[in-house]
């Protein structure tokens, strides 16, 4: 290791105060300005900070953008996400490896540029879609692909590349991307007209009990998909014990499908940032974190301004709107690719520097949460509701929505419709009325809440989005008869192998087996048995997991037996008694039979 | 009608299995009054001469031959079990499966230490089956009915099974018989 990257880490370090519980934001401005962490460099982290070096060692390894070999300057991440593939993300992979004349996976031979895939990236809505570092390339066409690589021949910096710029605070000069917001239906309390600050300085005047009332009585329930009602999170927290609370913002949208909280922090960070500030209030929190997952690292900078804007407004900092005694800021963690991250006590590991594991409940977040204070963990849509009802009252916001649904909900709408974007909806909207929005036709199944959520037919396109009929966070996608839905359902439990931490075993080893499972019946070599047997070890994987992952991870299978069951039947042939049709054996002797050069005599064709 | 038969077979094992069901010792008298032996390398009887009750499988499948005795045995069997770690997970031959066969034989017989093979010869007479590409354990081949799990299965243990088994009662196994560590 040279004397100039040794100096590097040791500023780095030091510029984080050598605090441990800041390892993400050192090894990403490590990784950032080196290009990897290397076996000697974690060393020299671990000694800085003062931990082991296996600390650092399983951090590197285990989030996605972090790398202990060298990558290339650019590292150019092809989403691969399903949605993707049905735009044409196939053909732009191999338009990418054509051009650059190396594989998916490689760096080429001047170790400039690195070309791999990485799931959804959150611009389903512009797919196919690419990061080149942490520039969007959205719409990617085979034209477009030919300039980006020409262009980073040329020079490695991917922000020099022209891609144009998209619309909204996407053509800001502190974001400058080529991404859309495609908002197309905005609706009473996220899209609407507001003024910033009215909300908070309306929260001021109340006390934080009365804060927290007003949220319970409003009836929000949490908008990441599993639908707590906020106001009692905020209760527990408020009611627990500790010196230092915190509120962390989950912007870690990684569910496959979902883009909703990209665009919130585009135009609406004043609703999320001011939300944070009111929790904050009704809490008794001093700090909060925004975790933005590491794929829309491009609105970091933006972000940035936006806060100390904020801060300038006397909005955020020391006795925020003058009120005294009522402290607080925000910072902004970076994630690094890691799906898992999206689960809220994940979210919480990473912010305290470690691997995205998941902690065991209980004790809850609110109880035990960031740093082992009570922490409330909302989503970015939550905080965004919460400034709105603010603003305009408790009783305002649950008259909207349905009976036991209040508000409205943001959904990413992306895949064969002929208008993809963010809808708001007040809860109750039927997925049909959805669909016609979108203009969606000859629709073969519609994803509700991504591949955690549940696949629907036709038959049931009469539901609507609700807390007690079909639950989301806000993804959608749709597919048309054209798409091979069970092709669709394998991508997305190679996404949960990939995604699994690996704490739980029925996770770590029963995605692995139902996909291989699956894979057997795609191939024809399927019997019936095999949809009990994919039932019965869906039901022992969500029920022995102990985070949301494993507990939903089966979802894409499990709702495609129930909902698609002739897909399946449709594939299964008649098999010889007794055998296990998953064998092959011309396959597993076909090794033996190249080395050896003869044919079985056992086993002829 | 004459007693129940039974078949037994080695694959991919070693034959510990086969030598835990010797170690019954003399309640062997009491299983021949219980049953017929019928293919299986204790009396040596080679080919099937007809419906067998049980059949005990020990070892996996690493070969093409391994394959087709395991069928054979399904289709003249009742109920099969998988007796011992490598019928039942593939077992130490399944050690190779972490690498590729070409590796494998290269290691044997070509790059190993203690190789001595100036001609370089792969065996690869026509005589001898094929391997697979990785070793199988048996349930991957055909159905199985029961499995006995151990290193190798304790006599007691396969006594009791077996007892169980033609009396048409429930199996209880003590503690002691089922702990591995």
């Amino acid at each position: 290791m040279s004397e100039n990257i040794s100096k590097i880490i040791k500023e780095v370090c030091e510029a984080n105060n050598k605090d441990r519980t800041r390892l993400m934001d050192i090894v990403e401005a490590i990784q950032e300005s080196v290009g990897c962490v290397s076996s000697d460099a974690m060393n020299l982290i671990a000694e800085e900070i003062g931990c082991h070096r296996v600390e650092v060692e399983s951090v590197i390894s285990f989030y996605a953008f972090l790398s202990k070999r060298p990558k290339g300057k650019v590292a150019i991440r092809l989403c691969n996400d399903s949605v993707d593939k049905m735009k044409g993300a196939d053909e732009i992979a191999k338009a990418f490896e054509k051009e650059l004349g190396i594989e998916v996976g490689q760096t080429t031979s001047d170790g400039k540029i690195t070309l791999e895939n990485t799931p959804c990236i959150g611009m389903c809505d512009q797919a196919p879609a690419a990061l080149l570092n942490q520039v969007v390339a959205p719409s990617l066409t085979v034209e477009k692909v030919k300039a980006i690589v020409a262009g980073l021949q040329k020079d490695t910096d991917p922000s020099k590349i022209s891609l144009g710029l998209g619309d909204g605070n996407n053509a800001d000069s502190l974001v400058g991307s080529a991404v859309n917001n495609n908002i197309i239906k905005k609706g009473d309390v996220i899209f609407a007209d507001n003024e910033s600050g009215t909300g908070l300085k309306k929260a001021i005047t109340l006390s934080p009990e009365e804060v927290v009332d007003m949220v319970k009585i409003s009836n929000l329930r949490g908008r990441g998909g599993a639908g707590f009602p906020t106001g009692l999170k905020w209760q527990f927290t408020r009611a627990a014990q500790g010196d230092q609370k915190y509120i962390i913002c989950n912007a870690d949208e990684g569910e496959p499908g979902t883009f909703k909280d990209r665009v919130l922090l585009t135009e609406k960070f004043d609703l999320v940032f001011e939300g944070m500030t009111i929790a904050g209030y009704a809490i008794g929190a001093t700090e909060g974190v925004l975790y933005l997952r590491g794929e829309y690292a491009y609105l970091r900078t933006f972000l940035e301004k936006k806060l100390k804007e904020r801060r300038d407004a006397s909005f955020l900092g020391k006795k925020v709107c003058g009120k005294d005694g009522f402290d607080f800021d925000i910072r902004i963690q970076m994630g690094a690719g890691a799906y898992i991250c999206g689960e809220e006590s994940a979210l919480i590991s990473s912010c305290e520097g470690l691997r995205g594991d998941p902690k065991t409940r209980p004790p809850f977040p609110a109880q035990r949460g960031y740093l082992a204070k009570p922490t409330s963990v909302n989503n970015v849509e939550t905080f965004c509701s919460v400034t709105r009802i603010l603003e305009k009252g408790a009783d305002w916001f649950s008259d909207i929505g349905s009976v036991d649904s209040a508000g409205t909900k943001v959904l990413s709408i992306s895949g064969a419709c002929k208008n993809p974007g963010i809808y708001e909806y007040p809860f109750g909207a039927k997925i049909q009325d959805i669909l016609k929005d979108a203009g969606a036709e000859n629709t073969q199944a519609v994803l509700v809440g991504g591949p955690s959520g549940q696949f629907i037919n036709p038959s049931e396109f009469s539901r609507s989005i609700c807390f007690s009929d079909l639950a989301t966070g806000g993804s959608m996608v749709v597919f048309d008869t054209k798409s091979d839905l069970l092709k669709v359902v394998e991508e997305y439990m190679e996404f949960f192998v990939e995604e699994s931490c690996g704490y739980c075993t029925p996770c770590r080893a029963g995605n692995v087996l139902m996909k291989e499972r699956l894979g057997y019946i795609l191939a024809g070599r399927g019997e019936i048995a095999d949809l009990a047997y994919l039932e019965d070890l869906g039901g022992t994987i969500k029920k022995a997991s102990r985070c949301g992952l494993g507990q939903t991870s089966p979802n894409p299978i499990l709702t495609t037996i129930k909902n698609f069951k002739p897909l399946y039947e449709k594939l299964m042939k008649k098999q010889e008694e007794g055998m296990q049709p998953s064998f092959d054996i011309k396959a597993a002797l076909g090794d033996a039979e190249r080395i050896a050069g003869r044919k079985s005599v056992i086993y002829t064709d | 009608m004459g007693k129940p038969k039974i078949a037994t077979a080695s694959l991919a094992g070693c034959f510990g299995c086969h030598m835990s069901l010797l170690d019954i010792d003399d309640r062997i008298l009491k299983l021949v009054e219980l049953v017929d032996f019928d293919k299986s390398p204790i009396d040596d009887i080679k080919k099937f001469s007809g419906r067998c009750l049980v059949g005990l499988i020990e070892g996996g499948c690493a070969n093409e031959e391994n394959v087709h005795n395991l069928k054979e045995f399904r289709k003249h069997c009742d109920i099969l079990i998988s007796v011992g770690d490598c019928a039942i997970n593939g077992g130490l031959p399944a050690m190779r499966n972490v690498m590729p066969l070409k590796e494998c034989l290269d290691e044997a017989y070509l790059n190993g230490p203690t190789v001595y093979n100036p001609e370089g010869i792969v065996p690869s007479d026509k005589e001898l089956p094929l391997l697979l590409d990785k070793v199988y354990p048996c349930h991957h081949v055909v159905k199985i009915d029961y499995y006995l799990p151990g290193c190798p299965p304790s006599a007691d243990t396969l006594w009791e099974a077996l007892v169980a088994l033609l009396n048409n009662k429930p199996l209880e196994l003590p503690y002691e018989l089922i702990k591995y560590d």
